[in-house]
């Protein structure tokens, strides 16, 4: 018998990215300086996700 | 849709786009905290250059202290929309150019974002597209959770068939990008209905405040603009001046001079206070916070439009709209061959992921 996620599972890690995004984007609305680095490394981690597992597979495949 | 993903993505550059296809007259560099030439002098260089335009509105450009743009029509009811951007010297009052932008490539594409040369309608429209936008995202996520039941988060099947790895990278890219999509969707939707706030506004506060001289015509001579935006800002201490709407413009009423305040942090920079001079006698009418909606409305556009937070925040949100496109475009492709092909893809998908060895390489 597979075993089957639950929904809190599945959830997680989007989740988590979600809430960071969400806090990048308001955080270079409140303040400048370092708010703005704040706001750009948590709205560069979902991209650098979607990079990471599709590259990594990639280079897997070529072995 | 995915038109305006697309238009909306030379948008995000539009300011180094403009500067690499158009000359621009810059104006000079100077020392911060030179003072300002006097407005009505300013006013008057500008007007000596476009003759028989009439003035709708003075802006202070916000990308460029030393600059200060007048929005010039053929009359005071012409609708500003087709209005022409004179640009000013801030400092000396001198003029410094109004190219005409109509034929320009990121003016082209802001009207096929924002109207596709339609108007109100049109913006309507983009703006339900925009609201199927958001409820293809919400049931995205939905069906995500099924199509995931036996997967890591992040799983991308590198050897199955074509429509196996689409599958993946839509699922993948699409809920990592939920936050990013649901926010930048909705706030342009939102954006879509600055007009109507607008006119809410117009009949809502802005009457109120005006309510005593409801049933005056725009007076023959106007007080002078410098003293007025003077006034303002002694009325309002502790903040910028963003733009003046000239009388019998639709931001401000018949007999006043609209000056728009704004506060001078990040936040409140957004946020804009209106300080009604009577044109006659320039003296203070009224000044008032605006309601929620347009606060909400002012709040809502850096969001869509990514320009606060300098270059990275830029670079992030194009990556994050051609990711975007990639999901709609896997999304269409997905959607396309499940029509076509009915349960044979829901049995192929299963059989390969059942399967070692995929059906078919490409």
């Amino acid at each position: 018998m597979r075993h089957h996620k639950t929904l809190w599972q599945i959830f997680a890690a989007p989740m988590l990215v979600g809430v960071l995004s969400a806090v990048g984007l308001v955080a270079a609305l409140v303040g400048d300086g370092w708010w703005d680095g704040v706001s750009w490394l948590t709205l560069a981690l979902p991209v650098l996700l979607c990079f990471f597992f599709v590259l990594r597979r990639k280079r897997d495949g070529l072995r | 849709m995915l038109l305006l993903c697309i238009t909306g993505l030379p948008l995000i550059f539009h300011h180094e786009i403009d500067d690499l296809l158009h000359s621009e007259v810059k104006a000079a560099d100077i020392a911060p905290g030179t003072p300002h030439a006097n407005l009505d002098r300013l006013l008057a260089n500008a007007l000596a250059k476009e003759p028989g335009q009439v003035p709708h509105f003075l802006i202070w450009d916000r990308d460029d202290p030393n600059a200060i743009l007048i929005s010039v029509g053929p009359s005071i009811t012409a609708n500003p929309v087709n209005n022409r951007l004179v640009k000013m010297e801030a400092h000396t009052g001198a003029y410094l150019e109004a190219p005409d932008v109509t034929g320009r490539f990121t003016y082209i594409m802001l009207k096929l974002h924002t109207d596709m040369f339609a108007g109100l309608p049109g913006k309507l429209f983009l703006g339900f597209m925009g609201m199927l936008f958001c409820v293809a995202v919400i049931s995205g996520v939905v069906v995500y959770a099924p199509s995931m039941r036996k997967l890591d988060f992040g799983a991308y099947r590198a050897h199955r068939p074509r429509i196996v790895r689409w599958l993946d990278v839509h699922n993948l890219a699409g809920i990592l990008l939920v936050m990013w999509t649901v926010v930048v969707g909705f706030t342009g939707v939102i954006n879509t209905w600055a007009d109507v706030a607008l006119k809410i506004w117009q009949s809502g506060q802005l009457a109120e405040m005006t309510a005593q001289y409801r049933d005056r015509s725009v007076p023959a001579t106007l007080a002078s603009l410098n003293s007025a935006v003077e006034v303002a800002l002694h009325a309002v201490p502790g903040m910028t001046p963003s733009f003046v709407a000239f009388p019998g413009t639709t931001f401000s009423s018949k007999s006043h001079y609209a000056v728009f305040l704004r506060g001078n942090t990040p936040l409140t920079s957004r946020l804009l206070k209106p300080a009604l001079i009577d044109a006659e006698t320039g003296k203070l009418t009224d000044s008032r916070d605006m309601p929620w909606y347009i606060s909400t409305l002012f709040i809502s556009q850096p969001l869509h439009f990514g320009d606060y937070g300098g270059m990275p925040l830029k670079i992030l949100w194009a990556v994050l709209d051609v990711l975007t496109i990639i999901v709609l475009g896997t999304g269409v492709y997905l959607w396309l061959r499940r029509r076509k092909a009915g349960a044979w893809i829901d049995h192929t998908i299963a059989q390969t992921s059942a399967a070692q060895a995929p059906l078919t390489s490409s």
